[in-house]
């Protein structure tokens, strides 16, 4: 309707989650906003920067042709895993674990971008699978490589959150894929045997703790348990209205820990009430069902798991963090994405978004030339 | 199905499980949101009141304020324990990061000394983590303030103004007030209290603040405060005003109490004062003690050395738990008991300077004899062969019962811990005790106060006072409204004025005490002497030789004799005789009538002494901390356990003593001539008196 006053591009924008996104992302501003003691540096003015920037780089990326996405999957993939190797061999010589690389202003956490990279690189690989060896050995084998030698890397640092991600996004993506149910139902099988010896030989100490601070949060209220402890209390504190804006208890006299990153969600929780809450599960709706949509809309295999693997990306995040604070998943460590204060975080929920603007772009193109 | 998956395996096939599965995952996406929206529901809504009473409870902390003890007054409203407004430091242990650090900078900060930063380390090993530790009291203002800028940098140290007990007399007060300090961890299991953990918060230790704890404590205000996580304290919410403690206002008088103790000077003894009328005890003072101003921030290891190595026993109260064989003190009580049983007061015996007792001869002190002696001469003379006599003829029936009617043996209905009551000894008693029969020895020993026959200073004044006045006085030691009426003891005739004149005579006649004289017209003093033997002669002499086998001197008295309205004993602990103690009496008393002629004589004597107890205490514990430094044992963890010890030695001493005399050792001395005060010009011994032989000759 508004096609003759906004110019066409802008116009085919998908504004229906742009602008919810956008109202999310000055939400989380203003919760950090808060957090921060009622002052825009240091996490809320960033927080907006930051979303900025990676909206700008979203747009550009919209514009990329199918074709050169396609072309450009194993090359990402590959450079996104030396910068992996890079962080490993950097942390060993300065003496311990790193997760970062410092280019300059910029921090980099090669782990973030290898979620997105992950779901770019097995989209392309079950692409170019012949449709007949779907549920032979070679649809299972190459992508298995694919997502086991990241993970490895990634579980090395140690960070079991992202190789959790990147597990969860190539599992995803494998499955849409269409790989036969009963290897999905044999996995799940054998994961349950292989959990408890995983907990046992593959875990760190922290990490042990943390999933037994999961089962029993009491058995550690000063320890580990404090983290979910408080955030519950932050939680369930806030009532249905909340505290009011700026009044959160927990958040200002630091009970709540990390309350500008992981438990974003608990310091919005503690200020809003149940009222926020559902307004941001809402908007994570609004995005999630859209990404979806693209997926179902896409118009060729490539676009479809493309567009449905950033979706389970981006829900994977806000899953986690979220059922992490509510005190239903152990503390791993993931944030909140769109509000929680964090470059790396930022740029790769941006580029699943970018991702899937692109995706709808070319959905819409198909419209355009092939219908119209 | 294998042959429908193969089917399924066309591009067309595998578009269809897409669109299935990707269904089903926005499904699965949709249904995990709802449980998160379901869980936070749940959280916030049906969980609200929990976390937000959770929430607050972490946002507000609850801070005591200790309240502000009562105070202990003497019979004229003066305060002998008040509190004194301070900046006070304490650290609660288990909220430090790192002790030594923080030690240190409290150590550079409060100037303290390397003794007091090693009893401050001690402590800290010692303490259970929440209960806090005193570092420093009586600050001033700039110390206080350069802490509290550093309080971000020592996490666990707690700085506040309060109160701290202020006791203005001192040593003076030591055992008869007692002292605070903070709440023991067993203190803390009897009474599982959050204001016996409180920062600040003292408790009664010892004496009468132990004995009225629960009367003096208040109760404590307090304080909520907003704190952060770190326990930083954000904002003060609201406060409440703590209660003070009741008054307690004893019998004492104060200033005859700090003037009895320090007239006691530097010899271990104890006085007591006591009202006829009313009972009240106006003075019990025990001497050396110690300092219970210093004592409150718990003993530290000087302090501790000073009292360990002190043979004065400053910890031990000799007013209740002094037992002393009586001496010549019980001759009166003996002629009392003698004219009940209706022996004729004019009635004589010859002293010819000793008796025969069965096999063996008991002497007098006098060996040269006192001639012909009736009662009267018998008591200020202190004649012993005039009661060696009448004891045979009347026996121990007769002298144990007005012993006990006359308060010996007695405990009397005082809020104190513990008194020992010390022994009238009679045939039932020792067949019980010892399993052997009463001789006629036993009655010999026990008319002149020693053998078996032990009492302390108190009952020794009650004795003097029941005497004067020939009525039941019982001592008091807190003061009430009511003035209290006493029965008569109904003794016969004129029995009491024979008993008063006799002892009129022992000072203001021809007996053993002229120097006892008051210095004050129209008062005058009554008494008896007594010179109790500590050991068997063959040990040592009675008033030369090592300190602790000299005799002990007593004097028990009353005022003015014709109208009696004071009553009192003196002791003084290996003082080489009575010597040592009437003059105390007559200082005391003096000062009682007239007290800047008394404290004409006291500021005479502590000059040659070096100044009052608390100047003499704060020497000695600066030469300490110089000799030793922190290189001391630190004291033992709880002082009780060390008093409890002095107080078992005691009375395992005190067993031991009169068992030498019944084996017949007793050496029956009167040294009454005056003895200057120890630690003044010339200790001549002027003695009159004829020092007594071995007596053991007659038996083993």
């Amino acid at each position: 309707m508004n096609r003759f006053v906004v110019p066409a591009p802008l116009a085919r924008l998908p504004w229906q989650v742009m602008v919810p996104l956008a109202m999310l992302v000055m939400f989380g501003a203003a919760v950090l906003y808060s957090a921060a003691g009622g002052s825009m540096s240091p996490f809320s003015g960033s927080h907006l920067l930051r979303f900025s920037v990676f909206m700008a780089m979203a747009l550009v990326m919209t514009q990329f042709s199918r074709d050169f996405v396609k072309w450009a999957a194993y090359p990402v993939y590959a450079a996104v895993l030396l910068l992996l190797v890079l962080v490993e061999t950097l942390g060993a010589m300065g003496g311990g674990s790193q997760r970062w690389l410092n280019l300059g202003p910029i921090v980099l956490q090669p782990s973030e971008l290898m979620k997105p990279a992950i779901v770019l690189v097995l989209a392309s690989f079950y692409h170019s699978l012949p449709v007949g060896e779907i549920g032979g050995w070679r649809s299972l084998l190459p992508a298995a490589v694919l997502i086991a030698v990241p993970m490895a890397l990634v579980l090395m640092q140690p960070d079991l959150g992202t190789a959790l991600a990147i597990a969860f996004g190539g599992g995803v993506m494998m499955y849409l894929a269409g790989l036969p149910g009963r290897w999905f139902a044999a996995s799940a099988l054998a994961g349950m045997i292989a959990a408890p010896l995983a907990y046992f030989f593959v875990l760190h100490g922290y990490q042990q703790q943390r999933v037994l601070t999961f089962l029993d949060p009491e058995s550690d209220p000063l320890g580990a348990g404090y983290h979910i402890t408080q955030s519950k209390i932050a939680i369930g504190s806030g009532g249905i209205m909340g505290k009011g804006f700026g009044e959160g208890s927990q958040s200002h006299l630091n009970y709540l820990p990390e309350p500008h990153t992981d438990f974003v969600f608990a310091t919005m929780a503690e200020e809003w009430g149940l009222i926020g809450g559902l307004l941001v599960l809402l908007v994570f709706g609004i995005v999630l069902r859209w990404g979806q949509l693209v997926a179902r809309r896409a118009p060729d295999r490539f676009s479809a798991l493309l567009a449905a693997g950033m979706t389970a990306t981006i829900f994977f995040y806000v899953a986690v963090n979220l059922m992490m604070v509510m005190g239903l998943a152990p503390v791993v460590g993931i944030p909140l994405p769109f509000m929680s204060h964090g470059g790396s975080s930022m740029m790769t929920n941006m580029i699943c978004i970018g991702t899937l603007m692109m995706v709808d772009r070319w959905n819409k193109q198909v419209g355009q030339n092939g219908l119209a | 199905m294998p042959r429908e998956k193969k089917q399924q395996i066309n591009a067309a096939g595998l578009r269809y499980s897409f669109q299935r599965r990707s269904f089903l995952l926005g499904a699965v996406q949709g249904g995990v949101g709802l449980l998160l929206a379901a869980r936070m529901g749940y959280l916030a809504v049906a969980e609200n009141e929990r976390y937000r009473m959770l929430a607050e409870s972490n946002r507000v902390n609850l801070t005591l304020i200790p309240p502000r003890r009562g105070w202990i007054l003497d019979r004229g409203g003066a305060p002998l324990a008040s509190n004194r407004a301070d900046f006070r430091v304490d650290i609660i242990p288990e909220r430090m990061e790192d002790p030594q650090a923080t030690v240190e900078t409290l150590g550079t900060l409060l100037s303290l000394s390397p003794v007091d930063i090693q009893d401050l380390k001690d402590k800290l090993a010692d303490s259970r983590g929440f209960q806090p530790v005193e570092v420093a009291n009586g600050l001033d203002y700039d110390q206080f303030a350069a802490i509290s800028v550093r309080l971000p940098d020592l996490p666990g140290v707690v700085p506040q103004r309060g109160f701290s007990r202020f006791y203005p007399t001192g040593p003076s007060v030591g055992h008869l007030i007692g002292y605070v300090g903070a709440a023991s961890a067993e203190d803390y299991e009897r009474e599982h209290i959050p204001l016996l953990v409180t920062p600040g918060f003292k408790i009664g230790k010892d004496g009468l603040e132990k004995q009225f704890e629960q009367t003096l404590r208040g109760e404590p205000g307090a304080r909520r405060v907003e704190v952060t996580a770190r326990g930083e304290i954000v904002r003060d919410l609201e406060t409440r005003e703590d209660v003070q403690g009741n008054a307690v206002q004893l019998t004492i008088d104060g200033p005859l109490q700090d003037y009895a103790a320090r007239r006691i000077g530097l010899e271990s003894g104890s006085v007591v004062v006591l009202d006829c009328l009313t009972g009240d005890i106006l003075c019990m003072a025990s001497m050396p003690s110690f300092d219970p101003n210093s004592f409150s921030d718990g003993i530290g290891r000087i302090e501790w050395k000073m009292l360990a190595d002190d043979d004065h026993v400053p910890l031990r109260n000799k007013v209740l738990k002094g037992l002393y064989p009586p001496g010549s003190t019980v001759k009166p009580m003996v002629s009392m008991a003698f004219l009940e049983a209706g022996l004729d007061p004019e009635e004589t015996v010859h002293c010819s300077g000793g008796l025969r007792v069965g096999n063996r001869v008991f002497h007098c002190w006098n060996r040269r004899g006192h001639g012909s002696v009736n009662m009267a001469k018998g008591i200020y003379q202190s004649c012993d062969v005039y009661f060696y006599h009448f004891a045979q003829r009347l026996g121990m029936d007769v002298i144990a019962p007005m012993a006990r009617r006359l308060g010996m043996q007695e405990e009397f209905p005082l809020p104190v811990a513990s008194q020992f009551f010390g022994t009238v000894p009679d045939p039932q008693w020792l067949k019980r005790k010892h399993g052997r029969e009463w001789q006629a020895y036993d009655t010999v020993n026990a008319t002149i106060g020693q053998g078996y026959m032990l009492a302390n200073p108190l009952q020794l004044a009650v004795m003097a006072a029941r005497l004067a006045t020939g009525n039941q006085v019982m001592p008091r030691m807190i003061l009430d409204s009511g003035k209290p009426q006493f029965q008569s003891m109904n003794f016969h005739g004129n029995h009491t004025e024979v008993i008063r004149n006799a002892m009129y005579d022992v000072v203001n006649g021809p007996g053993t005490a002229g120097r006892a004289r008051l210095p004050i017209d129209g008062v005058e003093l009554a008494g008896k002497t007594g010179t109790a033997q500590v050991v068997s002669l063959s040990v040592s002499g009675g008033n030369s030789g090592p300190w602790k086998f000299r005799d002990h001197g007593l004097f028990n008295f009353f005022a003015p004799y014709d109208n009696p309205r004071y009553a009192g004993a003196v002791v003084i602990e290996h003082g080489g005789g009575s010597g040592a103690a009437y003059p105390i009496a007559r200082d005391v008393l003096t000062f009682l009538f007239d007290p800047v002629l008394g404290l004409e004589k006291l500021y005479e004597l502590e000059e040659q002494w070096g100044g009052t107890p608390t100047e003499r205490m704060a020497r000695k514990y600066a030469s300490y901390a110089e000799e030793y430094g922190v290189d001391i044992p630190r004291p033992p963890r709880n002082p009780s356990v060390i008093t409890r010890e002095v107080d078992a030695e005691a009375r395992a001493a005190a067993l031991e003593t009169p068992s030498g005399g019944a084996d017949g050792g007793v050496r029956p001395v009167e040294n009454d001539a005056e003895i200057p005060p120890a630690g003044t010009a010339a200790r001549e011994q002027r003695s009159n008196t004829a020092v007594g032989s071995t007596s053991r000759q007659g038996q083993q």
